[in-house]
C-alpha cells in the first residue's frame, strides 16, 4: 500500500514539475523576446543599448516627446483617480455601514457594475459626455479622463475598502469617538483612515496599475496617455516601445508584489487580533 | 443607554444619539449624494446613452438606422469573428489553465514553487493590451526572436503575417486567458476534499471513477463559470487587437472604434451605439450564465 502511495506521489510530482516547467517557458518566452528586441537592431542584428539610453539621455530631436507627454498625463491621472475614487467611496461606505445599512446592496451593485460593462461599451456612452466636458465645462486636456478612470477602478477600490472596513469594529470605534466629542470628520480622518491604512494602500496600487495600463478610453476619445503614446512610438521606433513596455511590466510587477505583501500582512494582523471572534463568512 | 449618567457627565449621552438619529437619516443620505451623483454621470448615464442612443438619430428622433446597419451582413460577420475568437481562446485557455491549476493544486499550498508561480500568473494576467502585442511581435513577428532562431536552425518559421489575422489575435489572447483561468479555477480545485477520494477508493472506485463520478461533476459548474469569465474577457478585449492590426476591422471593438472616430459621417453615432448595445446583450447573457453556475458551484464549497 505504501509503495503504491509513494509511486502515485512521485508520479504527481513529475507531472507537476513538467507542467510548470513547460508553462514557465511559454510565459517567459515573449518577455525574453521583448528584452532581446529592445537591444537588437532589426536590420543588422547589431546589439546595443541605444533604446534604453534614449530613455534617460536628454534628447532634443523630439522623437520621445509624445512618450513623455503620455507618461506625464498617465501619472497625473493616476494621482487624480486615487484621490477621487477613495475620496468618494470611503465616506460613502462609512456612512452606509454606520447609518444606512439598507443602501449597502445598491452601493455594492453600482460599484461592481463596471466589471460587467466592457470598457469599449462604456466609452461609447462617455463620448457625448466628454464632448460636453471638453467644449462647455473644462477643455480637451487628457487628464480629465481621470473622471472616467474612477469608474474603471471602482470595483477594485470597493473590494479593498470593503475588506478593510470588515476587519475593524466600525461601530464601536465611531461611537467611542463621537462620545468623546469627536466630529464625523474626526471619525473619518483620525480613526477610520489610520485603521484601514493597508486597505487604502492596496486600493491605491491597483488603481495605479489600472490607470497606467489603460488604452481603450484614451484611444477611442483620441487623447494621449502612456499606452496610446506607446502605440504611436511603436510605429516609428519599435525598440523604444519594447524597452518602455518592459519597464511598465516591471513597475506593475513591483506594485502587485507590494500589494500581495500588504494584503498578507493585513491578514496576519487580523488573524492575530480577531482570532477568538468568528466572522460570519 | 442604561449606563449611569455619571460616566459622561459633560456630554449627555442620551440626548446626542437621539438627536442625531432624528435628523440623522437625512444628513447621512445627503452624505452619500456625491457617490450617487458621480456614478450617475459617469456610469449610469453613459450606459443609458448607449441603450437609448442605439434607437435615436443625432437630431433625437427615433430611428432604426443604427440597428439596421448593425444587422448588415458585414457587421454580423464581425460579430461572428468576435464570438468565435472568444469561444475558442476561452476553451483553449480554460483547458490549459485547468491543467496548470491542477498541477499547482497537487503541491502543498504553502510551497515556494506554488506561491511563486501563482504570483507570476497574476502578473501575466495583468499583462495585456498594447504591450502584449509588442511582446508577440518581438517573438514571432517578422524580426522576432523565435522567427530568427527557427530560420537559423531549422530553416523555416511561422508565417510572421499570421499575427495580423484573426487567428494571430487568438494566439496572442491565449497568453492572457490561461493565467486568468489558473487564478479563478485554483480555488475550486483546492476545495476538493481528500476524503472524497478516500471514500471513493474505500467503496471500490478507481481513479477514473473518482474523476468521472465525483470530482468531475463537482468541478463542472466552476469550470463552465470560469469558461464564461474567459469568454467575456476576450470578447471585451480591444487594445491587443488594435496594436496587432491596423488596416482592417475584424472584431466588434475595432468596428466601434472606427465608427466612433469617424468624423466624416456624423450618422455613425447610432451605429456605434447599436454595436455597443449588441456587446451589452452578449455580455449580459454570459454574466447571467456565470451567476447561475456560481450558485451551483457554491453548493460544494460550504
Amino acid at each position: 500500500m505504501a509503495g503504491v502511495n509513494a509511486r502515485a506521489k512521485s508520479g504527481a510530482k513529475t507531472f507537476r514539475v513538467v507542467v510548470i516547467a513547460l508553462a514557465s517557458v511559454y510565459f517567459l518566452l515573449p518577455l525574453v523576446s521583448l528584452a532581446d528586441f529592445s537591444v537588437r537592431f532589426p536590420l543588422t542584428g547589431k546589439v546595443d543599448a541605444n533604446a534604453w539610453l534614449a530613455l534617460i539621455a536628454p534628447d532634443d530631436s523630439g522623437r520621445l516627446d509624445l512618450l513623455r507627454e503620455g507618461l506625464f498625463n498617465s501619472l497625473v491621472m493616476a494621482v487624480m483617480t486615487v484621490v477621487l475614487a477613495i475620496g468618494i467611496l470611503l465616506p460613502t461606505m462609512m456612512l452606509v455601514r454606520l447609518r444606512l445599512p439598507r443602501l449597502s446592496r445598491i452601493v455594492e451593485f453600482i460599484c461592481l457594475l463596471p466589471l460587467t460593462i466592457p470598457a469599449v461599451v462604456l466609452v461609447v456612452g462617455l463620448a457625448p459626455i466628454y464632448a460636453v466636458i471638453s467644449t462647455k465645462i473644462l477643455d480637451a486636456n487628457t487628464i480629465w479622463l481621470a473622471f472616467a478612470y474612477v469608474i474603471l477602478v471602482l470595483p477594485f477600490v470597493y473590494r479593498s475598502l470593503d475588506a478593510g472596513l470588515r476587519s475593524i469594529d466600525l461601530k464601536t470605534l465611531s461611537e467611542t469617538t463621537r462620545s468623546f466629542g469627536g466630529s464625523w470628520w474626526t471619525v473619518l480622518w483620525r480613526v477610520i483612515v489610520p485603521n484601514v491604512r493597508s486597505a487604502i494602500v492596496s486600493a491605491c496600487f491597483i488603481t495605479i496599475a489600472v490607470v497606467l495600463g489603460e488604452f481603450t478610453f484614451a484611444r477611442m476619445l483620441a487623447r494621449t496617455n502612456l499606452q496610446t503614446s506607446l502605440f504611436q512610438i511603436n510605429l516609428s521606433d519599435g525598440q523604444v516601445a519594447a524597452a518602455v513596455s518592459l519597464l511598465c511590466l516591471g513597475l506593475t510587477t513591483l506594485l502587485l508584489v507590494a500589494l500581495d505583501l500588504i494584503v498578507g500582512l493585513g491578514e496576519r494582523r487580523r488573524a492575530r487580533t480577531l482570532a477568538p471572534v468568528t466572522v460570519e463568512d | 443607554m442604561s449606563v449611569a449618567p455619571s460616566v459622561t457627565p459633560t456630554h449627555s449621552r442620551d440626548a446626542a444619539p437621539a438627536a442625531s438619529r432624528r435628523r440623522g437619516p437625512w444628513l447621512s443620505v445627503a452624505g452619500t449624494v456625491p457617490f450617487f451623483a458621480y456614478t450617475a454621470i459617469f456610469l449610469v448615464l453613459p450606459t443609458l446613452l448607449v441603450v437609448v442612443g442605439a434607437f435615436r438619430s443625432r437630431e433625437g428622433v427615433f430611428t432604426l438606422n443604427g440597428i439596421t446597419q448593425a444587422l448588415s451582413e458585414r457587421t454580423i460577420g464581425i460579430f461572428i469573428n468576435s464570438l468565435v475568437v472568444s469561444a475558442v481562446t476561452a476553451l483553449i485557455g480554460a483547458v490549459a489553465g485547468a491543467l496548470i491549476a491542477y498541477a499547482l493544486a497537487t503541491a502543498p499550498s504553502g510551497s515556494l514553487m506554488r506561491r511563486t508561480f501563482t504570483a507570476f500568473m497574476s502578473v501575466v494576467a495583468q499583462f495585456g493590451g498594447v504591450m502584449l502585442a509588442f511582446a508577440f511581435i518581438a517573438t514571432i513577428g517578422i524580426n522576432g526572436m523565435v522567427t530568427r532562431l527557427m530560420t537559423q536552425t531549422v530553416g523555416f518559421s511561422l508565417d510572421p503575417a499570421m499575427l495580423s489575422t484573426l487567428f494571430g489575435v487568438g494566439v496572442v489572447y491565449i497568453y492572457f486567458q490561461i493565467p486568468l483561468m489558473v487564478i479563478v479555477f485554483l480555488p475550486a480545485l483546492d476545495g476538493l476534499k481528500p476524503q472524497w477520494r478516500e471514500a471513493t477508493a474505500n467503496l471500490g472506485g478507481t481513479g477514473v471513477t473518482y474523476w468521472t463520478r465525483v470530482a468531475g461533476p463537482i468541478l463542472l459548474p466552476s469550470f463552465l463559470g470560469s469558461y464564461l469569465l474567459l469568454f467575456a474577457n476576450s470578447f471585451s478585449a480591444f487594445a491587443t487587437a488594435a496594436a496587432l492590426i491596423s488596416q482592417q476591422t475584424i472584431i466588434v471593438p475595432m468596428e466601434i472604434e472606427s465608427a466612433l472616430r469617424n468624423e466624416n459621417d456624423l450618422g455613425m453615432d447610432a451605429y456605434a451605439q447599436a454595436l455597443a448595445l449588441g456587446m451589452i446583450i452578449v455580455v449580459a447573457l454570459v454574466m447571467w450564465g456565470y451567476a447561475v453556475l456560481g450558485r451551483r458551484a457554491s453548493r460544494w464549497q460550504a
